[in-house]
């Protein structure tokens, strides 16, 4: 699993193609510009806007990756004390996993009422909303799904609890951990923009996106996209980065029948 | 010679009192002698399991008592008297070799320097002197064992309590295993208890072998085995399969519920 800078040709050749036809496609067929604008359209957009662009998405990021943090710890630090204490557990998980089933981005407008519509604490409030229920169910499935020789034999050496905790549990999660970061580190992205469809500050990718839509300059949404997506993928690949940092075991070449 | 582990009057009934209760282990008595190597042997539902975790206080029983070296088997397990080997190794996949092996050292508070001193010792012993920086998945089942078993032996318990380690193993790495098993036994002098499924390993290994009959769990009978010193020469040895004879009929016995 080491990393070849050739892994990247078959991606980059892959992307530059689409975008070469998708050019190709809308120039051949006479595609209106306010159906779909051209690459490079929405290029000239992204050079020509990019103070406000640069903006917009350096506040939506921002939004992103502070609700991101206080969702993830608030998710992983309920799930160590629902492991850790049955009560808590009996409680909370079926809560969480019926709140995690409920679209929570329809949240958005309660929250601006909760939290007012100018500041950006209420945008926040939805990201973190968004990204608690993942973190939360599957750290603790990760904390709890632990073999059970493994816990009879730190049984064994006479370790309690919070030992068990500390050796086996948190470990045993991060696996489990790492892919709920997968999940939430782009979402963060998607529930900070719906939120800032619905109020918040006007100098946010979303409120670029609703205004030159809205105007018919599609162009320059579509370059407000580019940058929205540009943000999600940059948090994904921290994601992956921290998963590959946190587990250095897992990049290590398995003996074959593991299993044995 | 001093006792290792008395068991008397012993019984495990799991869910007493509800619809799934069942005996496990009823009105056992057994005494292992310290340096001894015990196998415990039955189908499946005879209680071994149950058995060997009893002695390492990982349940408790229902009625009668157990005690590891003249101490109750509670305090024995405080006092880390025992090493425990399962058939999944269950070495913990973040720890180099070397880190699982110390794993008890550290929870016993040793000092840097005296463990990873100890994890040399240990991974000689087991002959996988090359791997301490290896992660568990890099290596073999049959390698993996043998870690298992250096983490068992690293704090010098006196007694080794092994349930099927052998069970998951290919037949040649399973007598490979057995051969350094004995090795081992005769280099450290730990008791062993030992729960298996294999004919031949009990017969193999053991200086007695334990036959429980199922539901409730009993001791059946109690198979000596004298084979003097083991090599792979034993394997063939007539006196090995008169042993593994005796242990059959015992078990034919106990199916045929006499």
């Amino acid at each position: 699993m080491k990393f070849r800078p050739g892994a990247l040709a078959p991606p980059l050749v892959a992307g530059v193609l689409f975008l070469g036809a998708w050019e190709l496609t809308v120039r051949g067929f006479g595609i209106r510009e306010f159906l779909l604008p051209k690459p490079s359209s929405i290029w000239e957009q992204l050079v020509d806007q990019w103070p406000t662009l640069r903006h917009a998405g350096w506040e939506t990021g921002r939004i992103a990756v502070s609700g991101l943090v206080v969702g993830i710890l608030a998710g992983v630090l309920l799930a160590v004390g629902a492991t850790r204490f049955r009560t808590l557990q009996e409680g909370l998980t079926p809560l969480a996993v019926a709140v995690n089933a409920t679209p929570i981005i329809a949240l958005a407008p309660i929250f601006n009422a909760w939290f007012g519509i100018t500041g950006s604490l209420s945008n926040q409030a939805v990201v973190v909303a968004v990204v608690f229920f993942p973190v939360f169910i599957n750290t603790a499935k990760g904390l709890t799904e632990v073999h059970p020789d493994e816990i009879e034999l730190m049984r064994s050496y006479a370790a309690g609890e919070w030992t068990i905790l500390r050796e086996v549990r948190i470990p045993n999660a991060l696996p489990f951990f790492a892919n709920a970061l997968r999940l939430v580190a782009p979402l963060s992205v998607i529930a900070a923009i719906v939120a800032e469809y619905f109020g918040g500050p006007q100098d946010r990718i979303g409120n670029v996106i609703t205004s030159n839509a809205g105007f018919a300059r599609y162009d320059a949404a579509w370059a407000a996209i580019a940058v929205a997506s540009a943000v999600g993928l940059a948090l994904f690949a921290t994601a992956l980065l921290v998963e590959r940092l946190s587990m250095p075991w897992r990049l290590t070449e398995g003996y074959g029948e593991t299993e044995n | 010679m001093s006792v290792a582990v008395v068991a008397s009057g012993l019984d495990k009934v799991f869910g007493r009192g509800t619809d799934a209760e069942v005996a496990a282990l009823s009105g056992i008595d057994l005494m292992v002698q310290d340096g001894e190597f015990v196998s415990l042997i039955g189908p499946s539902g005879c209680g071994k399991s149950t058995l060997l975790r009893l002695v390492a206080d990982l349940i408790e029983p229902t009625g009668g008592t157990v005690t590891v070296f003249d101490k109750s088997a509670h305090q024995a397990r405080l006092d880390q008297d025992y090493g425990m080997v399962f058939q999944h190794a269950g070495l913990f996949d973040w720890r180099r070799v070397a880190a699982n092996i110390e794993l008890p050292l550290e929870l016993k508070g040793w000092s840097k320097a005296d463990r990873s001193r100890r994890s040399r010792e240990m991974l000689d012993l087991v002959k996988l002197p090359d791997f301490s920086r290896h992660y568990p998945r890099q290596l073999s089942g049959g390698m993996q064992q043998r870690v298992s078993i250096a983490r068992a032996l690293s704090f010098e318990p006196r007694l080794l309590l092994m349930d099927e380690p052998f069970g998951a193993l290919d037949e040649m790495t399973r007598e490979h295993m057995q051969g350094e098993l004995l090795r081992i036994w005769r280099e450290t002098g730990t008791t062993v208890m030992f729960v298996t499924h294999s004919i031949p390993e009990a017969a193999f290994l053991s200086n007695r072998v334990v036959v429980l009959s199922p539901r409730p769990g009993r001791i059946h009978t109690i198979v000596d085995v004298d084979l003097g010193e083991r090599t792979e020469e034993t394997r063939e040895d007539p006196e090995f399969f008169a042993a593994a004879t005796r242990i059959r009929e015992a078990l034919r016995a106990v199916e045929d519920g006499s």
